[in-house]
């Protein structure tokens, strides 16, 4: 949920009137005063953000390049070796970048596509279409490790709606979570279930709030149908869709519950993930320093993302 | 380019149709009116009712399977209706793992942990909206910067830090990483800055101090965007899973879905009734949140989306 937000492009106006200039003790006073309280309404949160947020990514960078199980008295220093042993080919690195491209570009395009088809749908208000906007959102509410189990249970290829689904086209139902020719696509169907709703909503939102007279325009020369949507309506979102695919890109590479639920990264390796990999690496085997490692990798190809959107957001410019 | 568009219209749209029109000229395809043709209604009609078992079925299904007799979730063909309700699946679900407990760790840390990051937050926005001091937009971006720090990258840390605090398996582990608020401080910042100044600025001559103008003018104004933001807070604290998970040791510590996911790898694949209860319960208090509040919660949720 924290990445809704767009970054703040530029600083907000100052509201609060800075005191006169002509400097008396009095107003000198008051002015520290304002100041002092000013830190003490920011330091518990400044704090909390501090010491719980950007202190352990730096340290997390230190212990990257040691060597700790948790039970050595202290990290050894080791240089590059996690860096050097993770970026061999065949490591496990390898597996969860190739894992969690495929999981992120699948999942992010599915609900792309099917969320524009599902909002330019709500958008028609039809009858009925309110309650399936809310049954839709509702699994971007839950909890990803209920949404998980739910899964989980319906990708039983005995009793569960996979079987059901598969023998109407006189099919079987793959071993989805068990086997590693489905597992990544198992967490991938849930995952994507969760957010399509939201997707959905945002465009619908998003649709809602077009300029209607480009549109009276439009009708007035003639364009309706697919060319009104191919060359109105797909511009026109282009900064909402670019906004979901970054924000989708970070949400989806986080992904965790559902995993820890469906999979837990397994058969093998076959749908293990950079936050599957991080977690398993320091709570499962104790590689406290290819945790660390893995996990700066993770947050530079974040960043990477990151700075895309914050570099490219302003040039959006279809409307404003 | 909107701005001519909306002058033209203005000078076109009074009066009759402007005689360059199309011979009937049709409603706007994008909001239509009863002139859609017949069979494309019906299109429609089979496209949102395809839409509705999208999202239906699998909620339905856990529902259903949670209230299920046993005998009719192991047989195939599948029962759709259970033919009698089954209650004893949540009995089940709450003997073989000790829910009582893990409900209450929920409810403590969903609840004090969104008091303690809704409190530093409100305090927060207030100072950066009405505060006055020199240097508190680059304290402003130290704090909102933190929402490009991904969750992963400061579990390792913060687990040896709450460890060195002998904090590991305690509720103050538990929530206090968590407090730390970017986003519900942004969220009430903005709209803190929306307040107008008169009414701020005549308290202030009524001498009023700042915790009575923040308490008596800015937080009722404020009271919609703070209730939005205290329902985002809470369903995330509630789904919280990864912190949860490595925090706690013992069972009679863990949260709803860390438990769930323990009594999963427990039942597995021989109990999904109870395992189904286990899941409604997990489920149901952010269903019935949403529910109740569905209105403010999308609104607040596409508005962070949309506008940033």
């Amino acid at each position: 949920m924290t990445t809704l937000l767009q970054p703040v492009r530029r600083p907000p106006r100052s509201r609060t009137a800075p005191p006169p200039r002509r400097s008396s003790p009095q107003l000198r006073r008051r002015r520290l005063a304002e100041g002092a309280l000013f830190w003490a309404l920011i330091l518990p949160n400044l704090t909390a953000i501090v010491v719980f947020g950007y202190y352990p990514t730096l340290y997390n960078f230190v212990l990257s390049f040691t060597d700790w199980d948790f039970v050595q008295p202290a990290p050894v220093v080791v240089g590059l070796d996690n860096y050097i042993e993770l970026f061999q080919s065949g490591s496990m690195l390898m597996d969860a970048l190739r894992n969690t491209a495929i999981f992120v570009l699948v999942a992010v395009i599915g609900t792309l596509f099917g969320g524009m088809a599902i909002g330019a749908l709500l958008a028609q208000r039809l009858r009925f279409s309110g309650l399936v906007r809310t049954l839709a959102f509702a699994p971007h509410m839950l909890p990803g490790a209920a949404i998980g189990v739910l899964w989980l249970f319906m990708f039983d290829p005995n009793y569960g709606l996979s079987r059901w689904l598969f023998s109407m086209f006189g099919m079987e139902s793959p071993s989805w979570t068990t086997t590693s020719d489905f597992s990544l696509w198992s967490i991938t169907i849930a995952y994507a279930w969760q957010r399509l709703g939201f997707v959905a909503i945002i465009y619908y939102t998003a649709i809602l709030d077009l300029p209607k007279d480009i549109y009276e325009a439009a009708s007035l020369d003639g364009a309706r149908g697919l060319p009104l949507f191919r060359y109105i309506t797909l511009p026109l979102l282009s900064p909402v869709t670019f906004f979901l695919t970054v924000t989708g890109i970070i949400a989806a590479a986080q992904t965790f519950d559902i995993i820890a639920t469906l999979t837990m990264g397994g058969p093998g390796t076959s749908s293990t993930t950079l936050p599957w990999m991080i977690y398993d690496q320091a709570f499962v085997d104790f590689n406290i320093g290819t945790s660390a490692a893995t996990a700066t990798v993770m947050f530079v190809l974040l960043l990477i993302v990151t700075g895309v959107q914050t570099k490219y957001a302003s040039k959006q410019v279809h409307y404003s | 380019m909107s701005l001519t568009i909306d002058r033209k219209d203005e000078l076109e749209s009074p009066g009759a149709p402007p005689a360059t029109a199309a011979p009937r000229p049709r409603p706007v395809r994008r909001r239509p009116g009863p002139r859609r043709p017949l069979p494309a209604t019906m299109a429609l009609y089979v496209l949102i009712a395809a839409t509705f078992a999208l999202f239906a079925v699998p909620l339905y299904w856990l529902f259903s399977s949670a209230l299920k007799p046993e005998h009719e979730i192991y047989t195939y063909p599948l029962t759709w209706v259970p033919s009698s309700l089954e209650w004893s699946n949540f009995a089940d679900a709450w003997t073989s793992a000790p829910f009582g407990a893990f409900l209450r760790n929920s409810i403590i840390t969903t609840v004090v942990g969104t008091a303690l990051e809704i409190g530093v937050a409100l305090l927060s926005a207030y100072a950066f909206a009405f505060v006055y001091f020199r240097g508190k937009m680059i304290v402003f971006a130290v704090m909102v910067g933190s929402l490009m720090l991904p969750g992963h990258i400061t579990l390792l840390v913060n687990y040896i830090t709450i460890s060195n605090l002998g904090w590991l398996n305690t509720y103050q582990g538990l929530i206090l990483p968590g407090i730390g608020s970017a986003f519900a401080m942004f969220l009430i910042y903005q709209q803190m800055r929306q307040v107008p100044e008169e009414l701020v600025d005549a308290a202030r001559m009524d001498g009023t101090s700042h915790m009575r103008r923040m308490h008596a003018v800015v937080i009722p104004i404020c009271r919609p965007m703070i209730l939005t933001a205290t329902l985002i807070v809470l369903i995330t604290k509630w789904n919280d899973f990864v912190w949860p998970l490595i925090v706690t040791s013992t069972s009679d510590m863990r949260t709803l879905p860390i438990g769930l996911m323990f009594l999963r790898s427990q039942e597995g694949y021989d109990a999904w009734g109870p395992v189904m209860a286990g899941t409604v319960i997990v489920a149901a208090p952010m269903l019935i949140v949403f529910f109740l509040a569905q209105r403010r919660i999308i609104g607040g949720i596409t508005a962070g989306a949309l506008k940033g």
